[in-house]
């Protein structure tokens, strides 16, 4: 009986899974597919203020950012053995591999995660990648453009991923539900203050843009396509052959 | 290339003639188009130059502003304002008078090289080392990779073309998200805001300098 819900919380991200594999696969899109603009949108207005609000409390920050980046780092060290599973589900041992060292060096040098000794001393940067990316490589389309309250920009394969992602943890496994969810606080907390370092940068570029939607939703795709490695040699812009 | 040889007996052109024909385009292309003089070794040396243009500015120590100007320097030696300028305006471009477009290619000048600049300003104490370079469809990517302080290193592309007449670079490309299309997407929408007036577009993106 106890291990009912554990296996409830596994059945959720392989149902989500199947059903998105149901979508229509789409190779590799360069255009912008956006049929959701304008309630997209209205989510915009939202996070620009919310933004907006973040980069007002940085400006008041007296540490230099110390605080909130062993914050940052502390999530990031919770979230690696969701990284090295979807890396292996991806069919990628080496990025799987490099985190495994990651974490184990940042629990244990890095004083449980609360400083990035791999990164520092160690030459070992960490190796991003979520549930998005590995229904990327199982060939699942990239969907309509999303934007998200709160999370910004994103993509109906990429959001798809993030709930997935919510479940799809290791550390389920060997956690208590109660001990889970106290991690998954800490993990928001501390991914929220990361952003909050970047918030300043982030507020600047789009504050100043005549149109911040249209922006922010190019960046992203454009961002999202590179680091997937979904661009090709073909969709690059020649201007002079025209 | 099919259909051209399949056609050829047809054609009233003799061998020697066509022939001749043949070098003689070919000379024209080659001294119509400078352009390609454009290699690896020279493509790479222009960001170099850049680069070290650009380390030089950062590390001055030198005010604000006085580094935006400094940037100035940087499109205007090393890159393709014009071509830049041109299709950043996509359509717009074509309905714009030469002095509309003089005026805009100078406006635009000015915007990108302060807003780029502002964001270089942000990479005081980094290190920009060109890797490599290789040719991509009628032009050269030179890549070179950012190491900022406190940061992952991220990947820094120059897309250089000579079809100018001079080896210029025309993009740069930051972790997959380029300035020929941002600024497509920014000038576009600037444009909207003044419901296509070009003059009226201009003075906003002047006051935006």
């Amino acid at each position: 009986m106890q291990h009912l819900p554990r296996l409830f919380r596994l059945a959720v991200p392989l149902l989500a899974a199947s059903l998105l594999l149901g979508c229509a696969v789409q190779q590799n899109p360069s255009g912008i597919n956006d049929p959701f603009e304008q309630s997209n949108r209205q989510t915009h207005e939202f996070n620009l203020a919310l933004s907006g609000a973040l980069a007002g409390m940085t400006d008041g920050d007296s540490d230099g950012g110390a605080v909130t980046k062993v914050a940052a780092n502390f999530a990031a060290n919770l979230g690696l053995p969701n990284k090295i599973l979807n890396s292996l589900l991806q069919g990628r041992i080496e990025p799987a591999v490099m985190n495994t060292l990651r974490l184990v060096v940042n629990t244990t040098f890095g004083v449980g995660g609360l400083f990035d000794a791999a990164g520092t001393s160690f030459d070992l940067p960490e190796h991003h990648t979520d549930f998005g990316e590995t229904l990327y490589v199982w060939g699942v389309g990239e969907g309509a453009y999303l934007e998200l309250p709160v999370i910004g920009p994103s993509t109906e394969r990429d959001a798809a991923g993030k709930v997935v992602d919510f479940f799809l943890d290791p550390l389920g496994t060997v956690l208590t539900v109660r001990e889970h969810n106290a991690v998954r606080v800490l993990r928001g907390a501390g991914n929220a203050a990361g952003k909050l370092r970047y918030a300043g940068s982030i507020n600047d570029m789009l504050q100043g843009s005549a149109d911040s939607y249209a922006q922010a939703r190019l960046i992203y795709l454009q961002n999202r396509r590179f680091a997937l490695g979904a661009t090709s040699d073909e969709d690059v812009f020649d201007p002079y052959a025209e | 290339m099919k259909t051209f040889l399949t056609h050829m007996p047809n054609s009233t052109l003799t061998r020697r003639s066509f022939g001749a024909s043949v070098a003689a385009s070919f000379a024209l292309v080659t001294m119509a188009r400078p352009a390609f003089a454009l290699d690896d070794a020279s493509a790479r040396a222009l960001i170099d130059r850049a680069v070290g243009d650009v380390h030089e500015i950062i590390n001055s120590g030198r005010s604000e502003a006085q580094m935006l100007i400094d940037f100035e320097g940087i499109f205007t030696r090393y890159g393709d304002v014009t071509t830049i300028a041109r299709t950043t305006l996509g359509a717009a471009a074509r309905q714009a008078s030469a002095s509309q477009m003089s005026d805009y290619t100078r406006a635009f000048g000015i915007y990108i090289s302060h807003k780029y600049g502002r964001r270089f300003r942000e990479f005081i104490g980094a290190q920009i080392d060109v890797t490599g370079s290789r040719p991509l469809k009628s032009f050269y990517e030179v890549r070179s990779v950012a190491h900022l302080q406190g940061m992952a290193p991220f990947e820094l592309l120059w897309y250089v073309s000579g079809a100018s007449g001079r080896d210029l670079f025309f993009n740069i490309v930051i972790e997959g998200v380029d300035l020929l299309n941002t600024e497509r997407v920014e000038m576009g929408a600037m444009l909207d805001r003044r419901r296509g007036d070009i003059n009226a577009f201009i003075a906003d993106l002047r006051a935006l300098g």
